[in-house]
């Protein structure tokens, strides 16, 4: 186990340096065997080594992994060391074996692309950044991997540089998450003044001994992680990045959303609960966050045009729910969404930019149509992955974690009914955007021609991620079911357990959310499935421009904070302190202006001068 | 034996270096500015030897040998030079050889 585990991030990162170093001696297609090689082997690895760990290790127990001193000085220490537990172990799944399967797509998906390479290198990278984020055994090595995830999505979102447009959504991406970044950064200078230490375990323990339940510093720590993991996670208010991040690569739209970038900020809440438990303000805030964020968000998507851009805000308002469930102390809820959400939004993205590709770069849904029969396997997919999203009941597996998350807003005791509320009319909002996405590209008539069938290397990874998306909640069912609790069992070793406090049986919800996401689907038919009056008047009415501008987010913050910047800037374009350093630059340049004559080539010039410096010198010397 | 003193031959050591060194500075010809860079290396070694003798001593010989050395290296790199010189340029004058100059200098 112990051997293992330094692998899992290091053959990504080996893969990573070995193409970036050696691009130009690679063929594409070394580069791409290298590249799909060291993240299976990673996952192949994470498997063997999660199963050898779940056979020897106690509840509640870790590995650590200490491989070298980092950092030692006198007072601050941080080594380079990986943490195994059962939390851990899921992200590490989900990022090497969903991170194999898109790597796997890329390889058709990506052929004949000028940066084909470069692409590979770029995955490779996010991948190991990503696993280290999720190993790190103390905060300034997960903040490593913190910022190298942000630095992947910033080069893969601006893949195709030549355009503009994708440089500056790669740029918003940065920035914005970059604000979140800031809190984070100043959060672990506060927990490291408190503790004189970054190791989280140490950090969480001397925290729950030292701080009081809703202690000041408790709560201004947790606040300022949390404006961290908002940022990264794209969640109320620095959600504006995410939609424009969809520039890039459609498999790469798959990695960000579904395995990797924005789940960094559910990973970091999960890994520091102990912290959020201290500050129940804040961890109230958090389900708020998510609450008002999974509606923002679904409202949003249900008025999209474009494909991705439907899956982009479905990201955010499937992101809201798990920090719903954080928020009400499922701990264990949210990972199980975790995992689930990235199956099947890593299968709609891929089977999205499937779709895309073979349309001609088509993104706008109402030019799609009809390509159930053209395309049979991306739809039946692709209807695995909505089906999943939509959570329909019984046979999908976004229905197990989602209803999961509904019954502990509701049954938690930090729950309360306003939540599970805003929670079931987002399981409605999704219902009926995900069949609106369905009905407008599958059904209908044929607007645009397919190219051709998609290739092996992109149905593979399709069809194991629809099988997963449908049978992966069968691996926890509700208390009321069937005693199988597999996955709350393994994570429930390294975070805390919740009890569900209720007088209402849980099956009351459970029939109230099937019922919401079947009305979803039927609302969906009966308003997309052949162009109706309500969808031309809805596209054009107040609601539906609002909606579709990201309730005008972009607008607020562009007049709030973009523009007064900008004013700023061209008002103070020829400030004071510019003029003293511009003064300072001319001095050098006038002497040397004044000087330059004297280097005229002439020999005789030069041993002139040479004699009468010798002169001078000589007669400083007697004079002295 | 008559024994001049010190600061006489010292005295004489520099007039034969500015004597060098006015050469130096007025000749245009490159051969002439070679030899009374000899000259001025001369009246060095004469110091040098003046000294040695006047304190007894063999040191200043020994530098005087350094100093003849270092002269024959660069009279035989200096006359190639010169030869290159004057092939390029037909002319021995010095002043003429300015192609090394800078061009015009960056502008403010």
């Amino acid at each position: 186990m112990e051997q293992l585990i330094p692998w899992i991030p290091a053959l990504p990162l080996a893969g990573f340096l070995i193409m970036a170093l050696f691009s130009g001696a690679l063929s594409n297609k070394l580069v791409s065997w290298i590249a799909t090689g060291t993240v299976s082997v990673s996952a192949l690895f994470t498997v063997i080594g999660g199963i050898d760990f779940l056979n020897h290790a106690e509840p509640g127990s870790s590995i650590t992994v200490h491989l070298f001193k980092w950092i030692d000085t006198g007072e601050f220490n941080a080594d380079f060391a990986f943490r195994i537990d059962t939390l851990t172990l899921v992200f590490c799944f989900v990022i090497t074996f969903v991170g194999a399967l898109i790597h796997l797509y890329s390889i058709e998906f990506m052929k004949g692309d000028e940066g084909f390479k470069r692409f590979f290198i770029y995955l490779n990278l996010f991948v190991a950044s990503m696993l280290i984020l999720v190993l790190a055994d103390n905060l300034l090595l997960l903040y490593m991997g913190w910022e190298g995830v942000g630095l992947c999505s910033y080069l893969l979102i601006g893949f195709w540089y030549k355009d503009p447009a994708n440089g500056y959504a790669a740029r918003k991406a940065f920035i914005v998450t970059r604000i979140g970044d800031t809190f984070m950064i100043v959060g672990l200078f506060l927990l490291f003044v408190s503790f004189n230490t970054l190791n989280i375990d140490s950090a969480m323990q001397q925290a729950s001994a030292k701080w009081g339940t809703g202690s000041g510093l408790a709560t201004v720590a947790a606040l300022l992680l949390l404006g961290g993991a908002v940022g990264k996670s794209a969640q109320i208010p620095m959600q504006t990045w995410l939609p424009d991040a969809m520039a890039g690569p459609s498999p790469v739209s798959a990695l960000i959303h579904a395995a990797t970038m924005v789940t960094a900020g559910v990973y970091l809440i999960a890994r520091m609960h102990v912290l959020f438990s201290l500050a129940p303000a804040v961890q109230t805030l958090v389900a708020v966050i998510g609450a008002v964020t999974l509606l923002v968000a679904g409202f949003s998507a249900f008025s999209q045009h474009d494909l991705k851009r439907v899956l982009a805000y479905s990201t955010i308002s499937q992101i809201g729910y798990m920090f719903l469930a954080l928020g009400v102390g499922a701990w264990s809820a949210a990972i199980f969404h975790f995992m689930v959400h990235a199956f099947f939004k890593a299968l709609l993205f891929l089977a999205a930019g499937a779709v895309i590709l073979l349309l001609h770069e088509e993104h706008d849904m109402y030019k799609m149509g009809g390509l159930r029969k053209r395309l049979p396997v991306i739809f039946w997919t692709f209807l695995a992955g909505g089906a999943s999203l939509a959570a329909l009941p019984l046979i999908t597996a976004g229905f197990y974690s989602k209803d999961q998350i509904l019954w502990l807003a509701w049954a938690s005791d930090k729950g309360s009914p306003w939540l599970w509320l805003a929670g079931i009319v987002g399981a409605f909002i999704t219902a009926l955007y995900t069949f609106r996405m369905i009905f407008l590209t599958f059904y209908g008539d044929v607007k645009t021609e397919p190219k051709h069938a998609p290739g092996a290397l992109m149905t593979i990874p399709l069809v194991i991620l629809a099988i997963l998306s449908l049978v992966a909640g069968f691996i926890e069912f509700p208390e009321n079911l069937l005693p199988v609790h597999l996955f709350s069992s393994l994570t429930e070793k390294s975070l805390p357990v919740l009890t569900a406090e209720s007088t209402t049986p849980e099956w009351v919800f459970q029939l109230i959310s099937a019922v919401t996401a079947m009305t979803g689907l039927l609302l969906a038919w009966r308003l997309f499935n052949r162009p109706s009056q309500f969808d031309r008047v809805y596209q054009h009415s107040a609601p539906g421009r609002f909606f579709y501008s990201g309730w005008g987010f972009d607008r607020l913050y562009h007049g709030l904070i973009v523009q007064p910047v900008v004013w700023l800037s061209e008002v103070d374009v020829k400030d004071f302190v510019d003029r003293i350093y511009t003064f300072i630059a001319a001095i050098p340049l006038a002497v040397n202006t004044w000087l330059s004559p004297s280097q005229n080539g002439r020999v005789r010039w030069y041993v002139m001068g040479l004699s009468a410096g010798l002169a001078v010198l000589l007669i400083i010397m007697i004079l002295l | 034996m008559i024994s001049i003193p010190l600061e006489i031959q010292l005295m004489f050591a520099g007039m034969l270096f500015l004597i060098g060194l006015t050469g130096l500075l007025v000749r245009r010809n490159v051969i002439f500015m070679l030899m009374s860079i000899e000259i001025m290396l001369n009246s060095a070694g004469l110091a040098f030897v003046m000294a040695g003798t006047h304190w007894m001593k063999t040191d200043g010989q020994a530098m005087f040998i350094f100093i003849l050395t270092v002269s024959a290296a660069e009279v035989s790199v200096g006359l190639a030079l010169i030869l290159q010189a004057f092939h390029h340029y037909k002319t021995l004058d010095a002043d003429a050889m300015s192609k090394l100059k800078d061009k015009k200098t960056i502008q403010l």
